[in-house]
């Protein structure tokens, strides 16, 4: 109000979805010149309140101040007039028009009455090459990696924000070069006296570039205070609202592994896909799956899922030969897969969590033997107390909970099942802090039941932790097996890049 | 190359090689009198056309085109001939109509949040049923104003006519093509069409774009009405069924994506061209029945969706290549 300093300001934000608050008297003060951290686990309504911030969504209550003077942003585009420039979680530009097309979409240089395309590429070049990407602007978006698509949209959030920059989650697709690129950026429009609002879960990069955290859980805001008199551990408590002690989870297991192996794989492999592979694993062991991004992981839990089938190669559960041709055989045999990309392969939106839940087990027994509802109802309750799914109520659209929930309502899917061997492709992306433990001890125990489980995760600390033996993956072939007290860090990291310029995907 | 361009390169190939095959078989197509009954007989369909190339590249769907039509062509005869209305302005009156009637099916499909097809379906059988209310007979249109606008010819060397509705198709097409590529509409639509989520979180106005869309749909589907009008001089309530799918077909085989985001205007031309060729085609043999355009139409249909599945095939997985690589 009489603070100079202060650019956006917004006090009391309340916002519910169907019964769920989502964003409880939240208050945020961006000062000018100033980066600003926006921390919380999934579903802490760190995302909502961004959509609020920029007309999104409305607010059910609570005021917002721009330069002192009250505001109510009633779209998107009105929040770019304000000088608000957004940069959002996935990607969303448009794939199929250039990329000088999407810098400048709604605001084309103008020439007699028509966009100048000319001068339109000569601007992009221009706006491009301050972030090192020299790359044809009158191609097609699509052609481009999503790093650079991710850089584009900055690039044009940059452009566009006179005064607030919001950044969801901006360096999650960047490598170490790009997100350096990136933070120079940033602290060359911070000295320019923009207020930037940074979400993200790299706790580093906070510790590298922020002025200043808030840490939002439950929709409430758990504290706000200045990154440089904030220790990690405290920051870290913030988040989670409980001791740290509950955080250990990288602390690595021994187990044994098991001398029979129930389900055997032998020289699988699918052309332009990955190449022939073997692959043992016993019940009560837990493999890890390393590799970089397109190193052929995802491909090899397909191949073993029947979602491809296999050129070559044989299956054995049992010492029995198999044929997996399907999902279905494979569901069959008691296996179960839990995609990578939760959003289009994994959950059904517009279902509740107790259909989501049973899902797997009705296809299972087939349709035409329906599981009686209260069967559905107490395998829901089961497992959202099981696996502390949080959520209001078992009939709520999955689409409402937040990204680790909705994870561990397709774990349950696949639990239900009781299945022998399970696929978990990466189970801990885009989750926070809290829920990663909380899969981590799940994934633990289900092993200690005696299961089989075939863990696929970029993040290789984890593997270490769970791992009775890790598998790296490079350029869509198996390069080698590690077992036992090989499983460190490095050793991983070391057969990832065996050989120098690789690393980068 | 642009693989977006492939489509439309081999619609230019096909309408070529169709119109070579022709003139070996019959050399007489190759002149300007059948150049110009060409852009003539197809005047109607291609104002339409237009129209629709901007829906389908929004991604949306307009049924109401071959109704609309109709119902200009009825509403027409029934104002010059039974009220005595001066062409002119009987045309204003048809337009504001349409334009307006569009603008509604817009609103609707962007504000109730309804699937196109089904709100312009609702408006396809209201506007057919409207004909039937205004009258169940053909009107003859006689005017002489009608006579002049139907005498306004160009002569090309060779005896062809280039007639006023033709030419003002192909201004049409010309207005189409700028405001596709060259206005902050044309690039509106490309982006709804493209990802309407992103759209709108990039600020565009995806509202007022919408709707403006579906009425400038409605008001080029009036336009061709007027031009049906004079090209066959009634109006007849059971005219022009099935246009709309005439018109899908060419926006389709003219390289468009039905699933929108991706496409030309001139490519819609071509592809009305290639269905004017055919017809043109069997008029030459005599013994062939009209039904072979909707054949060959069919067949060039199924032929171009798979072009484009294998384009697109094609192209994601250049990304992933390039993406791993």
């Amino acid at each position: 109000m009489t603070d100079p300093t202060v650019l956006l300001a917004a006090r009391g934000i309340c916002k519910s979805f169907i019964g769920f608050r989502a964003l409880d008297a939240v208050d945020l003060t961006i000062r000018r010149g100033e980066i600003h951290a926006l921390l919380g686990e999934n579903g802490a309504g760190k995302s909502t309140l961004i959509k609020v911030l920029t007309g999104v969504h409305q607010p059910d209550l609570g005021v917002m101040e721009l330069d002192g003077q009250p505001i109510h942003v009633r779209d998107t585009l009105q929040a770019q007039q304000l000088g608000i420039g957004t940069v959002y979680q996935e990607v969303n530009l448009l794939p199929n028009m250039s990329v000088a097309d999407n810098l400048f979409v709604g605001r084309q240089p103008m020439r007699f009455g028509f966009i100048d395309r000319r001068r339109m590429e000569k601007r992009a070049r221009e706006l491009l090459s301050q972030y090192d990407l020299h790359i044809d602007v009158s191609s097609d978006l699509s052609r481009y990696s999503v790093a650079v698509q991710q850089l584009v949209a900055i690039a044009r959030a940059v452009d566009m924000s006179g005064r607030i920059l919001i950044l969801d989650e901006p360096t999650a697709s960047l490598d170490r070069h790009e997100t350096e690129i990136l933070f120079a950026t940033l602290r060359r429009l911070k000295e320019r006296g923009l207020g930037i609002v940074f979400i993200t879960h790299f706790l580093d990069q906070v510790y590298e570039i922020c002025d200043r955290v808030t840490v939002l859980r439950n929709g409430k805001v758990a504290g706000s205070e200045l990154t440089s008199q904030l220790p990690k551990m405290q920051l870290v408590s913030l988040m989670l609202g409980r001791a740290l002690a509950a955080v250990t989870h990288n602390v690595r297991r021994d187990r044994q592994e098991p001398e029979t192996k129930q389900f055997s794989f032998k020289g699988m492999g699918r052309s332009r896909s990955v190449a022939p592979f073997d692959l043992d694993i016993g019940e009560g062991e837990v493999i890890g799956m390393a590799g970089l991004l397109g190193s052929g992981r995802t491909e090899t839990a397909r191949l073993l899922f029947g979602i491809d089938s296999a050129d070559t190669g044989q299956a054995a559960v049992d010492g029995v030969p198999v044929r997996i041709r399907s999902p279905q055989d494979a569901v069959a045999l008691g296996f179960g897969l839990c995609p990578e990309d939760r959003k289009t392969d994994g959950i059904i939106g517009d279902l509740s969590v107790r259909e989501n839940i049973v899902l797997a087990l009705q296809a299972q027994r087939g349709w035409f033997k329906r599981l009686p509802r209260r069967q559905q109802v107490a395998l829901a309750d089961k497992f959202v107390k099981a696996l502390d799914i949080r959520t209001t109520d078992i009939e709520k659209p999955i689409k409402f909970l937040s990204g680790g929930n909705q994870q561990k309502v397709i774990l349950a899917r696949w639990l239900a099942t009781n299945p022998r061997f399970l696929i978990l492709d990466e189970p801990t992306r885009g989750i926070d802090v809290g829920a990663h433990a909380e899969i981590i001890a799940l994934i633990n125990q289900l092993c200690d039941d005696g299961m089989a489980l075939l863990v696929i995760s970029s993040e290789i600390e984890e593997i270490v932790a769970y791992s009775t033996r890790v598998v790296v993956l490079r350029d869509r072939v198996q390069r080698g097996e590690l077992a036992g007290d090989d499983i460190t860090t490095t050793k991983i990291m070391q057969k990832i890049a065996a050989e120098p310029g690789e690393v980068h995907g | 190359m642009n693989t977006r361009l492939l489509p439309f390169y081999a619609t230019l190939l096909i309408c070529a090689l169709a119109y070579t095959a022709c003139v070996m078989q019959f050399p007489a197509m190759l002149s300007t009198r059948v150049a110009g009954n060409l852009l003539t007989d197809n005047a109607f369909l291609g104002i339409a056309a237009v129209g629709m190339t901007f829906v389908i590249l929004s991604g949306g769907i307009d049924l109401s085109v071959g109704s609309v039509i109709a119902f200009t062509g009825v509403l027409l005869a029934v104002l010059i001939t039974k009220y005595g209305v001066h062409p002119l302005a009987a045309f204003a009156m048809a337009l504001v109509i349409t334009t307006t009637f569009g603008a509604i099916m817009g609103f609707i499909i962007y504000y109730l949040d309804v699937p196109a097809f089904i709100v312009t379906l609702a408006g396809m059988f209201l506007m057919r049923g409207m004909c039937f209310v205004m009258t169940t007979d053909s009107i003859p249109i006689n005017h002489e104003f009608y006579s002049m606008l139907q005498g306004m010819y160009y002569r090309l060397p060779g005896g062809g006519r280039l007639t006023f509705i033709g030419c003002l198709m192909v201004l049409v097409f010309l207005v189409g093509i700028m405001m596709a590529h060259f206005s902050k509409f044309g690039s509106y639509i490309y982006a709804i069409g493209g990802n309407r989520t992103s759209a709108e979180l990039m600020g565009i106005p995806v509202a007022r774009t919408t709707i403006a869309i579906y009425a400038l749909s409605g008001f080029l589907s009036g336009l061709a009405g007027i031009v049906f009008s004079l090209y066959t001089s009634a109006g007849y309530s059971l005219a022009a069924v099935g246009v709309e799918l005439d018109t899908i077909a060419a926006v389709v085989i003219g390289g468009t994506l039905l699933t929108g985001g991706v496409g030309y205007v001139a490519g819609t031309f071509v592809g009305v061209i290639i269905q004017g060729i055919i017809q043109t085609y069997i008029v030459f043999d005599g013994s062939l029945s009209s039904w072979w355009t909707k054949i060959v139409v069919g067949a060039l249909l199924f032929a171009f969706i798979a072009l484009q599945r294998i384009l697109v095939f094609l192209s994601t997985r250049r990304a992933m290549v390039n993406a791993t690589s």
